[in-house]
């Protein structure tokens, strides 16, 4: 049985630059990975190939969802195949209340899948039992989408999405930057209730921190686009007191 | 030199051209060879306008009243129509506009093209007396063979303001005027603007803002889509006289080109002959911003359905400042209907 997300052997460039060199993952349903690494080691570029942003080449290898070759879809379509990236630096979206962007897309996603439109009540009722379990200000929800909020704020606003769209793998990306220990366990208890037999997490930090409130089944470490070792959550702590060293010079 | 007295006197060196600078960029001299036979008068139905209020104002192929007047202390809402129906000829018309000590009148404009190719000038004359308020919305909707100008003078007294958003799609070539004598002594002005162009069509947005006295405000937002092979022009002019102390004057244009082969020509001028003044300008000219159509499309919206909500988005921006709330949902549904057809 294959993993519900499966990558084998990916290449990839951006620009010219080769940055994925071999990068070879499973994520079977049910479980959550983490993946560490350095900076500059293709974490945000593994996310954004997963994703479908153009301007990242692959060259060679595939990544699968549930068995589907997920790099021959747009982007859009991914995302309604369940794909949710929470982004490292989310962008700002001027004019576009935030309820109007997440309602748009969750309607976009439903159709893509042949549903029906959420009711604009049962939309509602939704994003206020979100937001209050997110401790989100409702009336920041009216706001345009991102613009002049914190990154304290921006990060809660992509958990809250997530919420709101359920997607069945969710890719985050450096959550825990900017967050401060409160709000890092607010996001925590938000990613944690997404968690189940269905769905399937990949947690990318830098930091060990994000993994003490996000239990990760397994942990790899990304270095130089491939992933270099892999173990369980042991394996976090250890780099948290070696650093990164070790592996960096494995894979050079 | 003006298109109206071109079209009464049937000389073409009464044209604007690109030699004078201030139309540069809307050049009907070289456009125009042989000036049309003058329109008929039309007693046809024309039919239902943009706009709904009590009271209509209309002129047919340069026919009709030539003066709309409020008494003092008086508030109406009046809808505009100056309608061209006619086809390959010429006509101008010239209203005054009057609101009396502290009346208010809400102006609902449209310019209505049933014909192809008429060539026109339509002059406003706006006073405000003291303490009046006029807001004047504008939407233009012109054949795409039409060659049109709309020029409106306005003259505010003490206390007054003005309030302008126009709309339009373009034509062949357009040009829609707007110079203000600012008395400055609290009266407000605001002028706001979008054109939304595609194919071939040409629009010329431009104002003259003139502050003669203390402490008066202007306030000016300006937004451009053009796809195809349009032209966009802003001019905005905004000159603060000797002695015009106090004075708050700010110009946002921003324009949005997303074909190769469009273009956004724009010139926005603060001139200012005084040290005590707050004044601001922004000028953008840029495509949508590639990074967020990707995070929408990471959501799970299509690409044009993202592109269509951010460039709606970009041009809302000068739809909210519209006060009356009939104007204001006309206009939305203007504006998602000129970024939507033809996709
Ligand atoms: N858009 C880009 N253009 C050029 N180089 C890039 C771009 N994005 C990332 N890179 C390079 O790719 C490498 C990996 O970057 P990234 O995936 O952001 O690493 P990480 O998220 O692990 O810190 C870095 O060397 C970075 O400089
Ligand atoms: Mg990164």
């Amino acid at each position: 049985m294959t993993a519900m997300l499966s990558i084998r052997n990916l290449h990839a460039t951006v620009g010219d630059k080769q940055i994925l060199n071999g990068l070879t993952l499973d994520v079977p349903a049910g479980e959550v990975h983490a993946i560490m690494g350095p900076n500059g080691a293709g974490k945000s570029t593994l996310s954004y190939v997963l994703t479908g942003r153009s301007g990242y080449e692959v060259t060679q290898g595939t990544a699968t969802l549930n068995g589907e070759d997920l790099l021959a879809l747009e982007p859009n379509e991914r995302a309604a195949k369940g794909v949710f990236l929470s982004f490292q630096y989310p962008l700002e979206i001027p004019g576009v209340p935030a309820l109007t962007f997440i309602r748009t897309a969750l309607n976009a996603q439903r159709k893509a899948r042949g549903e029906a439109e959420i009711s604009a009540p049962e939309f509602l009722k939704k994003a206020r039992a979100t937001a209050t379990a997110l401790k989100i200000d409702f009336d920041m929800l009216k706001r345009a989408l991102n613009v002049g909020f914190s990154g304290g704020e921006k990060t809660r606003m992509e958990i809250f999405q997530m919420a709101m769209l359920e997607p069945r793998f969710l890719i985050l990306d450096e959550t825990d930057s900017g967050l401060d220990i409160d709000a890092l366990k607010i996001v925590a208890a938000g990613v944690n209730a997404l968690r189940g037999p269905e769905r399937g997490m990949l947690v990318i930090t830098h930091y060990q921190r994000l993994l003490d409130y996000i239990k990760p089944d397994r942990v790899h470490v990304l270095s130089a686009g491939r992933i270099v070792a892999s173990g369980g959550p042991e394996l976090a702590l250890q780099l948290e007191a070696e650093g990164y060293d070790r592996y960096v010079q494995v894979a050079a | 030199m003006t298109l109206a007295t071109a079209i009464a006197t049937g000389d073409l060196t009464q044209l604007p051209s690109r030699r004078d600078e201030d139309w540069r960029w809307t050049d009907l001299r070289g456009l125009i060879r042989v000036l049309p036979a003058a329109s008929p008068a039309f007693d046809g139905d024309v039919g239902a306008g943009p706009f709904a209020a009590d009271e209509t104002v209309t002129i047919v192929n340069g026919h009709g009243p030539a003066a709309i007047a409020i008494p003092a202390g008086e508030a109406r809402t009046v809808a505009l129509r100056v309608v061209a129906a006619t086809d390959g000829t010429a006509h101008a018309a010239r209203l005054s506009v009057t609101l009396g000590q502290g009346a208010r009148l809400t102006l609902l404009e449209s310019h209505e093209g049933r014909a192809a190719s008429y060539l026109t000038q339509t002059d406003l004359d706006v006073s405000l007396g003291e303490d009046a308020a006029l807001e004047r919305i504008v939407l233009v909707a012109d054949h795409a063979e039409a060659v049109t100008i709309v020029d409106a003078a306005v003259t505010l007294a003490a206390g007054a303001s003005f309030d302008q958003t126009i709309l339009t799609a373009g034509a062949r070539r357009q040009r829609i005027e707007t110079r203000v004598s600012h008395p400055g002594q609290g009266a407000a002005v605001r002028l706001d603007g979008a054109y939304l162009l595609r194919d071939q069509r040409h629009a010329d947005l431009t104002t003259v803002v003139t502050h003669a006295g203390r402490d008066g405000t202007t306030s000016q937002l300006t937004k451009g889509v053009v796809r195809d092979q349009a032209r966009g022009v802003f001019q905005g002019r905004i000159v603060v006289e000797r002695g015009a102390d106090g004075t708050e004057a700010r110009m946002g244009h921003h324009a949005l080109i997303l074909s190769d082969r469009a273009e956004v020509d724009a010139k926005p001028e603060l001139l200012i002959f005084t040290d005590d003044v707050q004044c601001a300008h922004g000028n953008t000219v840029g495509a949508l911003d590639e990074a967020a159509i990707f995070y929408a499309r990471q959501r799970g919206m299509p690409e044009d359905v993202a592109r269509a909500m951010l460039t709606e988005a970009f041009v809302g921006e000068v739809v909210e400042r519209i006060e009356h709330e009939g104007a204001r949902e006309i206009a939305r549904a203007w504006v998602s209907q000129q970024l939507g057809a033809g996709e």
